[in-house]
């Protein structure tokens, strides 16, 4: 059987990167192909260039045995392409059948819009593979989960039968995910083709039929689910091995170190983002904050660190209160901070690796004395933590932004952690890595906790809070509704808490769970 | 791959040599430096090839000839192109053969006269230096100092009221004091749209328009009413400044070579110090290329803000200041031809470098001075010359016509990103 979609020799250059090599891809009719790859390994161009975002500079279409040549998104529309994006390219403002229509416009009477048409149409395309919307509701009422309905239900609508979904998973719940392969399932099972772009190992393993991994843009080996487990598809991604388990030895807690007493914090439109928020942090222990991207982790970070002012509440640090403190007296304390967005926040990009890595320390001795920068002590400084924390650089004096996200991330946890500090807030530290930082910052991490720092974690990775956390608090809507012991809950019910389902049903549905493993 | 290292090495070294300067390797910095200078050179050149076209279209004789016969028009044009530049050339550099000879002569005062052309140059580019680090400096800190103008007609100002006013000081008190009132009052009116930025958020680029009419109309009123010299019969002029408040010329009139020229210099490495040497300047260089990275890393954004604008207010008024104790030794409303405004192109030109500042204001200094005698010889009206400018500043501020038409490859990408951050400094 010809496959539907197939490239032959795809080879994408850019200047001083060659991003596609020779890439030979089939994709058969109804089957969920598996995309995998750390980031930069060439996933995202290879399907920007059969999406026609980018001309391959070798390398052959076909679909159903047929040549084509796609210069446009219009172009890969027409022939049966459709993408998902990892952002949704939707209008907040207009309603389900108004962004499914955009560009396809169902007209009646002239110019006049057939939004019932429209809507009939949604209605039966959602009946078709269960994807529950309503065709009326705005966008912007809408869960993140629902809205990627609205953008799958928008390819469906355009007749696309190869479907390209870029890491679908970074926005979801654990619980949306599911629902989400679930989908995906009915779709492939309806005849519709799938390429699926991610580099979570556990997805890949859950829904793909075939595997793919590619590495530095060429394609370095094919296998499916029943032959490969994760330690085997992170080697292939990596190119060695990877030890995906955090070590880690049980501690007992210290001495209390931090805590946040009834804190509120209000957003700039005065919406309380953070409600009555309680928690503690021991010397020695991880805590782990778990809960759905914008349930007010951000904030409440913020807040701790003196970035954001708080309405209420109090917060402590080694016995004193800082509250009201600024970011800096709070460092001065023997506090650091991995910020969420490590471009935005914590990296000043055209800068060299030398001076970000001295970004919260320039000011004082040894790096200044009086007014004057001691650039020999910088340097001599940079080169100490490039070689301590391998952090791959051409050199020192190398702008931050010409580093992979994964070496920038690791500036930052070199100038974090090589501070004398008592106090770690994490945010998010691995976003965005590939499996090999990952692995690395996790160590390192671990390795702060074990010298009797106490770290706060904030991740929405479930994962990442599961293998790292002593403890675990779950953030909903700017409330903390849970707080214990990774070892008490599963995190199938840390999960349920994440959407929201009260801990005490939720630790009895996870019971219930563990009674009928069928389920 | 390796390639890529490749670069990346040659990024890093641009930036140590920037950083320290004594460790540098000279092969290295020699190709550095042709990279940094490539765009504005090859600017400047393709402008005065336009120009050519202009001096030409705007020459009546070019006409008339063309009239007559098609070679004789493009022989005329051609004559006319040559003497336009050769007056720019000998205006602004001086005449070569009359230099030989006057050095052969030995006689200081021939010498002197032939080199005044150059002299003069440097005249010029002295307020450009000052305005045009008040930008640099503004740019660095992430702020879009549009009231250089204002700024230096304040400075102005009270450098020529305390050159007046205060009597009977010696020359080493005197002298200072009015150029640091020159700096004071420019900083002084840098600060307020600082301020207004950092305690409100109004954008300096209104604020500092709006001061710059303040300004205007305050020295207006100033030097027609409480400042205007007696007995000048209403001009808007004010008393000449004591002698003990000038700032020395080298000399005898007209040659106008003075002291603040080096003044200038000794500022742009004070402020090159400042901004590479210091904790204050990578203070400023952090809020002004990341203000959210500043505020994480325990900067006062609102603090760097308001001081960043004072001092570029300060420089700004510095610059007025050395026009007044230098060079007029009194102040009149034409003080100044728009060093204000040109500083701000002049800056983009020297890649808000204090060295490209320097370079850049001599180019300036140079093409003024040379226009003067382009106008007199050539009878090309002076409005070429800023038209010139005008079209060289426009290959310069963009950059891709350059390397379309030379077919230069794109630079690195952390080259391009410095200035950008000057513009979206509103938060």
């Amino acid at each position: 059987m010809t496959p539907i979609l197939q490239l032959k020799g795809i080879t994408k250059r850019f200047p001083g990167v060659l991003a596609n090599d020779h890439i030979d891809l089939d994709l058969r009719k109804g089957e969920i192909l598996a995309l995998l790859g750390e980031n930069g390994a060439g996933k995202t161009t290879l399907m920007n260039i059969l999406y026609g975002l980018y001309q391959p500079d070798e390398g052959e279409i076909f679909i159903e045995g047929e040549k084509v040549t796609i210069d446009s998104p219009t172009d890969a529309i027409k022939t049966g392409i459709g993408m998902v994006h990892q952002h949704f390219m939707l209008i907040p403002v207009f309603t389900v059948t108004e962004n499914v229509m955009l560009g396809e416009e169902t007209i009646k009477y002239g110019d006049f819009l057939d939004r019932k048409k429209a809507a009939k149409r949604i209605m039966d395309i959602s009946e078709k593979y269960n994807l529950q919307v309503a065709p009326n509701d705005y966008i912007r009422d809408l869960p993140v989960g629902v809205q990627q309905r609205v953008e799958i239900i928008k390819l469906l609508y355009r007749d696309a039968e190869i479907l390209i979904f870029d890491e679908p998973t970074a926005v979801l719940t654990p619980q949306e995910a599911d629902e989400l392969f679930s989908i995906m399932r009915s779709l492939s099972d309806q005849g519709n083709s799938i390429i699926f772009i991610t580099h979570k190992l556990r997805e890949v393993l859950d829904i793909a039929d075939r595997i793919m991994v590619i590495r530095r843009g060429a394609v370095v080996g094919e296998t499916t689910p029943d032959q490969a487990d994760k330690n085997s598809l992170a080697a292939m991604m990596v190119g060695r091995d990877v030890n995906l388990e955090v070590e880690k030895t049980d501690k007992e807690p210290g001495d209390l170190v931090f805590s946040v007493k009834n804190l509120v914090v209000a957003d700039k439109f005065q919406n309380i983002v953070v409600d009555n928020a309680s928690l503690d942090v021991h010397a020695g222990e991880i805590v782990g904050i778990a809960g759905v991207q914008g349930n007010g982790q951000t904030e409440l970070v913020e807040a701790i660190t003196g970035l954001r002012k708080s309405a209420e509440g109090e917060i402590t640090l080694l016995n004193q209160d800082i509250t009201k403190a600024s970011p800096r007296q709070i460092t001065e304390l023997g506090s650091a901070h991995v910020p969420e967005d490590r471009q935005a926040d914590g990296l000043v990009l055209p800068f060299p690796v030398a001076e970000n890595l001295v970004l919260c320390t320039y000011y004082k001795e040894p790096f200044s004395k009086g007014v004057i920068l001691q650039y020999k002590t910088i340097l001599d400084h940079a080169e100490k933590l490039i070689e301590d924390f391998d952090i791959r650089t051409p050199s020192a004096m190398t702008p931050v932004s010409s580093l992979s996200g994964g070496n920038q991330q690791k500036v930052i946890i070199a100038r974090e952690l090589s501070r004398p500090i008592d106090f770690l807030v994490a945010s998010q530290p691995t976003r965005g890595l590939d499996v090999g930082s990952i692995e690395y910052i996790h160590k390192r991490i671990v390795q702060k906790r074990d010298e009797g720092c106490a770290v706060l974690l904030v991740s929405p990775e479930l994962d990442e809070i599961m293998e790292l956390s002593d403890r675990i608090v779950v953030m909903y809507r700017g409330q903390i509704i849970a707080d214990l012991p990774n070892k008490d809950v599963t995190k199938e019910q840390v999960g349920l808490m994440m959407a929201g389902v009260l801990p005490e049903e939720a630790l009895a549905e996870g019971d219930q769970h563990a009674v009928e493993p069928a389920l | 791959m390796d390639k890529k290292q490749e670069k990346q090495k040659d990024a890093g070294k641009v930036l140590i040599e920037e950083l320290n300067q004594d460790e540098k390797e000279s092969a290295t910095h020699k190709r550095s430096f042709w990279n940094v200078i490539t765009i504005p050179l090859l600017a400047i050149l393709s402008g005065l090839i336009i120009g050519a076209f202009l001096i030409a279209a705007t020459s009546t004789s070019v006409y008339t000839a063309f009239g007559q016969s098609f070679g004789k028009g493009i022989t005329t044009a051609f004559s006319e192109i040559g003497s336009a530049y050769a007056a720019l050339f000998t205006g602004s550099i001086g005449d070569p053969v009359r230099i030989f000879n006057a050095l052969f002569s030995g006689d200081k005062e021939q010498i002197y006269k032939a080199i005044n052309p150059f002299l003069e140059s440097l005249v010029q580019a002295t307020p450009y230096i000052f305005a045009g680090l008040a930008v640099a400096l503004a740019f660095r800190a992430g702020l879009f100092n549009i009231g250089v103008e204002g700024q230096l007609f304040i400075g102005a100002a009270c450098a020529t009221f305390v050159g007046y006013a205060v009597k009977g000081l010696p020359v080493y008190i005197h002298m200072p004091l009015a150029f640091i009132a020159g700096g004071l009052g420019g900083a002084l009116w840098g600060f307020i749209p600082g301020f207004l930025k950092a305690t409100t958020g109004g954008h300096e680029v209104i604020n500092t328009i709006m001061m710059n009419y303040i300004a205007f109309r305050l020295t207006e009123w100033l030097l027609s009413g409480p400042m205007t010299r007696p007995g000048s019969g209403g001009m808007p002029i004010s008393p000449l400044i004591e002698e003990s408040a000038q700032i020395p010329q080298f000399f005898p009139s007209p040659i106008r070579f003075h002291l603040g020229f080096f003044f200038a210099l000794g500022f742009a490495w004070l402020i090159w110090w400042l901004l590479f040497k210091t904790k204050w300047g990578l203070n400023m260089r952090t809020v002004g290329t990341n203000p959210r990275a500043a505020k994480y890393a325990g900067l006062s954004v609102v603090k760097t803000t308001m001081i960043g604008m004072a001092i570029s207010g300060a420089l700004a008024g510095l610059a007025g200041a050395i026009q007044i104790l230098a060079v007029n030794r009194s102040m009149a409303l034409g003080l100044s031809s728009g060093y204000g405004f040109d500083s701000i192109a002049l800056t983009l030109i020297g890649n808000n470098h204090p060295v490209g500042v320097v370079l850049a204001s001599i180019l300036f200094g140079t093409l003024r001075n040379g226009a003067t005698r382009m106008m007199v010889v050539s009878r090309i009206p002076i409005d070429i010359v800023d038209v010139l400018q005008a079209i060289i500043l426009m290959l310069v501020a963009a950059p891709a016509i350059i390397r379309t038409i030379y077919r230069l490859k794109e630079p690195k990408q952390e080259e391009t990103t410095v200035f950008v951050s000057g513009w979206g400094g509103g938060q």
